[in-house]
Parts: structure tokens; C-alpha cells; sequence
């Protein structure tokens, strides 16, 4: 079944630790500015938010890379790069809406979330799971129990419970 | 790799700025950190400096394994010779700002001189550069450091930086990073207002190299499961460190009325269940799992539509138990006030404790307060009076020069109703029933505080076998150790413990609620030695570790002594001996110290750190920690004129 990684900014602390994780990772240093994961916080009014490749299914990263070297990997449902192909024109990263894919200066190529293959490190170690993994075609269920709350407290209560 | 990282020493006065290696012997022997820092400021300063003379040093450093894949390795610690205290000045602080100054290049700052204008400092990529303030100087805390991501046009910076407090020399300011990140003791900020340095900013994207990633990677999982899968830390997650309140106070152990009370009665609506109705998420520092504060919004009163971060349990009771106040708008609201201004939450709320005690016994009058009634729970005059000491307005410019000056300022016999130890106030707990906390605050190489030595784990009872377990290693203590909190003996060597593992910790940059302080179960030297070995490639035994944060300690006890500490200086004023508690459960009422055993436990705490009965380390201690060259001439000429 197709998972995705699924954000909620109500429960990010800001610690970054996705990003220490991330970019320990995939580079064996820490380093944030090359992690695929970035949390952006709005500093005065104390909101962060975790961004990161969403994985669309029609990406426009891949649809204006003139190599066709940004592919969509069915298995996973994930969208990857495939660096023998990729010419390093950062043109995806112009096109994605998110800013998610960056450049990595040390390694001169774009990256971008790779899932860590099945296993995201930024959800493993992400205790209040602001990140997670979940069921695609089900992860909305969860939001749909809480939005309905309130509804049902009021019908309780309107049936005198 | 985590070990590149330069010292740069940075010389206000002449612009002059040098950058250096740091040598692999150092880290061998001080590690980093706090422990590399006492040693530069030992072989720095000049002795018996004013603490605002340029000369005074000021550091700033990062631990050894600060933005590494060790859990919450974010602290930013800052060191000079105190204006609180004329001894050690040290401060500690989480948030970005270490991270952020490695990932730039840097992991030490010797910082002296004096700016000719106010000025900051830009640290980005291995650069450091002098910039003009004007912009940002005058500035509270909070908007100077959004007109910095405006000035320097990047969101991404990390600023330390002095609030109007510490322009105005105030000398318990605090330095900051973030919204409550605060290095609160000691004055650190007061030091740097008095070099005319407003901030430190940085921002780098410079590789720190894990020396292992893979295994870093799974003992850092092993790691944070260690700490989170305790209770305590999962009540942390919920409510930070305000949950301590509702035990410590129910019992009667929470400092009321400055020193009258040992309980505030009935101080429910500051209990922090409260918080739930303000908070709108929990904020973590640099990679950690316990996020042990909220972000919140005030809701009632002028400051109503504040966003601000904390309160932590040290202002519970600086703008609760201590000045009498039930509220938790009041708590919010000055919480928010003394990171606005750049003050430390405890020397405010202990000094303001103090004046209200004062005007009680009729030494401080409205004439003397410009009418403000500073009358036992008046919200409205403790807000107002942490605005006075951060504009040194009226009694605000008297209380502003700390415990001691203002106690000789203002004369009448105010100096008996003090609560300080080496000139800096205590925090709001009541050491009377618990001689092991009271022997922590008397000795501590920072004056009155918690985070020196508190063996917060004697306040469990726990079983003598779990305490065997933690105080018998690295080095195989075989001396007694007893369970029960309103015993003396046994207590030495658990304080000694908590000082070396507390520094230890500070030399690797962790958090405290990372080691045994709130739970025996957390890590200690084994797990130091695990994390630096996979982080970085260096390779200690636990009882190096040990050894490592002995010498560093003893390093702060030298400066101290240069400085012209006595075993006097190690002692608690006189109404610890002599009120005892009136309220609380059993274990904490009628409670006061013994002045016979705690002189009985001053000598065994000295003899355990095998310094001589004047609290001066022996030469032979000094030559098995390879630093006889620290050997104290001056010091030692002090203890022979007495």
C-alpha cells in the first residue's frame, strides 16, 4: 500500500533534529544546509513548519528536467533523481513550489528526499511525530476523527449526555 | 571532523582578531566547552581585574559534541570573571546558537577589550567580522534580533545577544539567544554591555564530519530512548520544569516570601496544569526530544497578545512563591519580561523578594520606592519593579547592583534578610530540610544555584542500592551513602559526583535534563564516553572523563581562590542555621541547619576533592591532574597571612 510522509506543524518543537538526522544520513555530517528536511520557523510569531519533497505525483521538477533524470518510483511512491542522468541544471529546483529540492555545495548536485528508502530517519527519530509515515489512502482518517470532534461533543450534548 | 573547530580571539579595543587550532592535548585534557573555557579564562585574565575592565575576558564556546548526533547537544556556555560576584562568572544556555557557531567554524571565543561604539559580531563560514550596532543597540531582545535577520537578510542566522539590561550594566543580565534561551547567572550580560558588544551572530553551513554515522546514528536512538522512556522526562514533554512546583511546594520546599515561608499557601492557579489554557505547542532545542517548554500567548492584561516562550520553574517562584504572587499572568507575564529586557529570572525575582521583605520591616519605604507598595503579592508592583531594575529606574538602580552593593547602599540592617551565597541570590527552593541541596548552593563554583551540583535525585529517598549504582562510579567510591533528604551524611560525596558529571556534561555541550539530575536512570560518564568516541573519534575511558572534569573543576576552584576566595565564602547566611521552616508535610517542617555538621560536611567535601582544610587543592592534586603550572602562588599567600 502507498505511504507518504505526512507533516503537522501543531506538533513540531523546532528542534531539528530531522534535518541533523537527515543530513548525517546522507552525508555522514551535520550539516542542515545539506539535508533534504528544513523546519522554517517564523521566529515572531512562534510558528514552525517542517518542509520537504512532497512526492507529487505530477511533479514539475520532473516535468521541466530536460534529461528525464527525475523519475517516479511506483514501489515507494517517491520521486527520485537519477544522478548518472542528472546534469546538475537545477532547473527542478526552480520549478518545485515547496523549495524542496537544494543544492548541495560540497557534492555539487541538487538533492531532495529520498524516504531513506522505506525507512525515514526523520520520522524514526521524530518523538512527537510532527513528521511521520503513513497510509496514503487512509492518513486522512485521523484528521477527519479530530475535526469531528467538536460535532460529536455537541450532539452528545444535545442528546443530554 | 567535530575536532577542527578554531578558538578565535577577538580584541574589541584594536579590531585585532586571531584564529587558532585548538590542540588535540586540550581536548585530551579539558575536553571543550565549559572545561576548555575555565583554563582560558585562567590563563587570560589578568588577577583581581573589575570585572568591567576591558581586560576581563569573556567566552563563548561550544561543547565537543555540540550540533553532533549527541541527544540535545545545544548549549552555548559563556565565561568571565563575574560583576555579580567577582569570582567565576559562567553561564549556560540552550537553543541554536552553538550549533550554529560550529556549522560557522568556531567552537571557542576569547573576547576582549572594549568597542570604541556599540558593535556585533558576524560569524559565517570561517569569517569574523566587527559591525556597527547602532541599528540594534537599545533594542529589546526580541525585536533585535528579528532587525538582524533583516539586516543581514537571512532567517536562518542565530544571534546571542544583551537586552537593555545589559547595555544598562545591570548586574545579574542575562545573555540570550532566541526568545528564552537565557545564560541567566552570573551577569555574563553586563559583561558584554560593559565591551559595548550588543550580539554575536552566526551562521554557517560548514560540515562538522561524524567520525562514525552509522554507529553515531544508532547509539543516538539508543540515547534518546534512555532519557524519554523515563517518567520524569515524559512529564517534562508535558509541562517542562513547572511540574516540579506541585511536588516541592505541597511538601514545603519552595522558598515563600522571600524567606519567611517555606510554602505559599494555597498557590494553585500557578500549579502548571495552568498552562494548558496560554500554550500553543512545546518548543525543543537543538535536536531534543524533551522539549521542556511551551510557546505561549498571553491572554489577560496589558500584555495580552504577547507571544513569549517558557516559564520554567525558577520564574514560578521569582514572580510567585518568593514575592507572594498567586497568578499565573503574573508568572507569564514576568517570565516574558525578563527575557524582553535581558535579566536573570532569579537574581530579579530573589531581589525583589528581598526589597518586599524590606518594606515589610519598614526599611523600604514608599519614599525610597517612588510610591510603589511592594506589599506580599502585588502583581502589579513586581511587574513594574522588574521594568525599574532594567532601566535602572529609582530603587530598580539600587537593586540592579545585586545582593551585596545594595545591601550596603541601602544599610539599616537590610543585609540579614539576604539569601545569597558568594554574592549571588539563591533560587526560589528552601534548602533548610534538605542538607545536601543547602551544602550544594554554599560550595558551588558560581555562587547560590542549582546547576552546579544539585543531587535533585536525593529529594526520591531512592533506595541506597540505586544510589551505589550511580555516586560508586567511574572511581569506586567506597565512602558512605545514605538515602533520605533530611540526613548529612553521606551527602559530600554525592554533591562532589554531581559537580564532575555536571561539568562533564557542560564540556560536551548536552543538556542537564540529559545526565542524572532528574533521574538516576539518565546518562553519565559511560554514556559520555559512547557519544564522544562515535561523534568525533576520541577516545576516553568514563574514568577519564572523570579525571577530565576533576581538573576543569578544579580549575574554577583555583580562579576563585585567585580572585580571593576563602572557606568563609563557602557558607550560607545566617538564617539557614537559625529560622526554622514553618509550614509543610513532616519531612520539611520545623527544619533548619545544623551549623556543627554542616562544618562537618564542608570538611568531608574538601577532603574528598583532596583540597586542604582552607578549600585550597593541594599541590599534589594539582600534579596528578597535570596542571601543577595552575599551581595558585597568590592564593596560597592569602592562606598564609591569615
Amino acid at each position: 500500500m502507498a505511504k507518504m510522509l505526512m507533516v503537522d506543524y501543531e506538533k513540531c518543537t523546532g528542534c531539528r533534529l530531522c534535518e541533523l538526522v537527515c543530513s548525517v544520513k546522507h552525508t555522514g555530517a551535520s550539516n542542515p544546509s545539506r539535508a533534504n528536511v528544513h523546519v522554517v520557523k517564523w521566529e515572531d510569531e512562534g510558528f514552525y513548519l517542517p518542509m520537504l519533497c512532497q512526492h507529487c505525483v505530477d511533479a514539475p521538477c520532473r516535468s521541466v528536467c530536460p534529461t528525464d533524470a527525475i523519475y517516479g518510483d511506483e514501489a515507494l511512491s517517491r520521486v527520485m533523481v537519477d544522478y548518472d542522468l542528472c546534469i546538475g541544471c537545477k532547473a527542478c529546483a526552480a520549478a518545485c513550489p515547496f523549495g524542496a529540492l537544494g543544492f548541495d555545495e560540497i557534492e555539487k548536485k541538487v538533492i531532495k528526499c529520498d524516504m531513506c528508502d522505506g525507512d525515514p530517519l526523520c520520522v524514526r527519530f521524530c518523538d512527537m511525530k510532527a513528521i511521520d509515515y503513513v497510509d496514503a489512502t487512509t492518513s486522512n482518517f485521523e484528521k477527519m476523527r479530530d475535526a469531528s470532534r467538536n460535532f460529536a461533543d455537541l450532539m452528545t450534548k444535545a442528546h443530554g449526555g | 571532523m567535530a575536532l577542527n573547530r578554531k578558538i578565535a580571539y577577538i580584541n574589541l579595543s584594536t579590531g585585532e582578531i586571531r584564529k587558532e587550532d585548538i590542540p588535540i592535548e586540550w581536548r585530551k585534557k579539558f575536553i571543550g566547552g565549559r572545561g576548555l573555557d575555565a583554563y582560558l579564562l585562567y590563563k587570560n585574565n589578568p588577577p583581581d581585574i573589575d570585572a568591567f575592565d576591558p581586560e576581563n575576558r569573556a567566552l563563548i564556546s561550544a561543547g565537543i559534541v555540540v550540533g553532533t548526533l549527541a541527544s540535545a547537544s545545544a548549549r552555548t556556555h559563556i565565561m568571565s570573571k563575574s560583576p555579580l560576584t567577582n569570582f567565576l562568572g559562567s553561564a549556560n544556555m540552550g537553543g541554536w546558537f552553538a550549533p550554529e557557531m560550529r556549522w560557522a567554524g568556531f567552537d571557542h571565543l576569547v573576547i576582549w577589550g572594549k568597542a570604541e561604539k556599540p558593535v556585533y559580531l558576524w560569524i559565517h563560514n570561517g569569517e569574523i567580522e566587527i559591525r556597527d550596532a547602532k541599528e540594534i543597540w537599545g533594542e529589546d531582545l526580541y525585536d533585535m534580533q528579528t532587525i538582524l535577520r533583516q539586516e543581514l537578510n537571512d532567517n536562518e542566522i542565530q544571534t546571542l545577544c544583551i537586552g537593555p539590561a545589559g547595555e544598562r550594566l545591570v548586574r545579574f543580565a542575562n545573555v540570550m539567544t532566541g526568545r528564552k534561551n537565557a545564560g541567566g547567572r552570573t551577569g555574563m550580560g553586563a559583561v558584554l554591555g560593559s565591551k559595548n558588544l550588543k550580539a554575536v551572530v552566526c551562521r554557517g553551513t560548514m560540515d562538522i564530519k561524524i567520525k562514525y554515522p552509522e554507529e553515531a546514528l544508532r547509539y543516538n536512538e539508543e540515547l534518546i530512548n534512555q532519557v524519554i522512556s523515563s517518567k520524569v522526562s515524559q512529564t517534562m514533554q508535558r509541562w517542562g520544569t513547572m511540574f516540579i512546583y506541585g511536588t516541592t511546594n505541597s511538601t514545603g520546599l519552595v522558598r515563600t516570601r522571600n524567606f519567611e515561608l517555606n510554602q505559599l499557601v494555597g498557590g494553585s492557579d500557578i500549579e502548571c496544569e495552568n498552562l494548558d489554557k496560554v500554550s500553543i505547542g512545546f518548543d525543543g532545542c537543538f535536536g531534543c526530544q524533551v522539549h521542556c517548554r511551551h510557546r505561549y500567548i498571553i491572554k489577560d492584561g496589558p500584555y495580552a497578545g504577547t507571544y513569549a516562550q517558557g516559564p520554567e520553574y525558577t520564574s514560578q517562584g521569582a514572580f510567585g512563591t518568593e514575592v507572594g504572587c498567586n497568578n499565573m499572568n503574573t508568572i507569564l507575564v514576568g517570565n516574558h519580561l525578563v527575557n524582553y529586557y535581558g535579566l536573570d529570572t532569579l537574581e530579579t525575582g530573589s531581589m525583589m523578594a528581598w526589597a518586599m521583605e524590606l518594606y515589610e520591616k519598614g526599611i523600604l519605604t514608599d519614599k525610597d520606592t517612588d510610591g510603589l507598595k511592594l506589599e506580599w503579592g502585588n502583581d502589579e508592583a513586581v511587574l513594574e519593579l522588574i521594568k525599574k531594575i532594567a532601566t535602572r529606574d529609582g530603587i530598580g538602580d539600587i537593586l540592579a547592583e545585586g545582593p551585596v552593593r545594595a545591601a550596603k547602599e541601602i544599610g539599616k540592617g537590610s543585609v540579614k534578610y539576604l539569601v545569597h551565597v558568594k554574592g549571588m541570590s539563591n533560587l526560589h527552593s528552601d534548602e533548610r530540610p534538605t542538607p545536601s541541596l543547602a551544602l550544594g548552593i554554599a560550595t558551588g563554583s558560581r555562587g547560590s544555584d542549582h546547576l552546579r551540583s544539585r543531587p535533585a535525585i536525593d529529594l526520591y529517598n531512592l533506595p541506597v542500592a540505586v544510589l551505589e549504582k550511580v555516586y560508586r562510579q567511574p572511581d569506586g567510591y567506597d565512602g558512605p551513602l545514605t538515602s533520605g533528604y533530611n540526613k548529612y551524611e553521606g551527602k559530600p560525596r554525592i554533591i562532589m559526583w554531581q559537580e564532575l558529571c555536571y561539568m562533564a556534561v557542560d564540556c560536551t555541550g548536552m543538556c542537564k535534563y540529559h545526565t542524572v539530575f532528574l533521574s538516576p536512570n539518565h546518562p553519565n560518564f559511560p554514556e559520555f564516553a559512547k557519544m564522544i568516541y562515535y561523534n568525533t573519534g576520541l577516545e576516553f575511558t568514563p574514568k577519564e572523563i572523570w579525571d577530565v572534569a576533576n581538573r576543569c573543576y578544579t580549575i574554577e576552584r583555583l580562579f576563585n581562590i585567585r580572585e580571593g576566595l576563602t572557606r568563609k565564602d563557602d557558607w550560607l547566611v545566617d538564617r539557614y542555621f537559625d529560622e526554622p521552616t514553618k509550614l509543610g508535610l513532616p519531612v520539611a517542617f520545623n527544619k533548619k541547619i545544623d551549623r556543627k555538621k554542616f562544618k562537618a560536611m564542608i570538611d568531608e567535601y574538601y577532603s574528598l576533592h583532596r583540597w586542604d582544610s582552607d578549600g585550597v587543592p593541594t599541590p599534589e592534586l594539582l600534579k596528578e591532574l597535570d596542571i601543577l603550572d595552575l599551581y595558585p602562588g597568590k592564593g596560597q599567600e592569602k592562606r598564609e597571612e591569615k
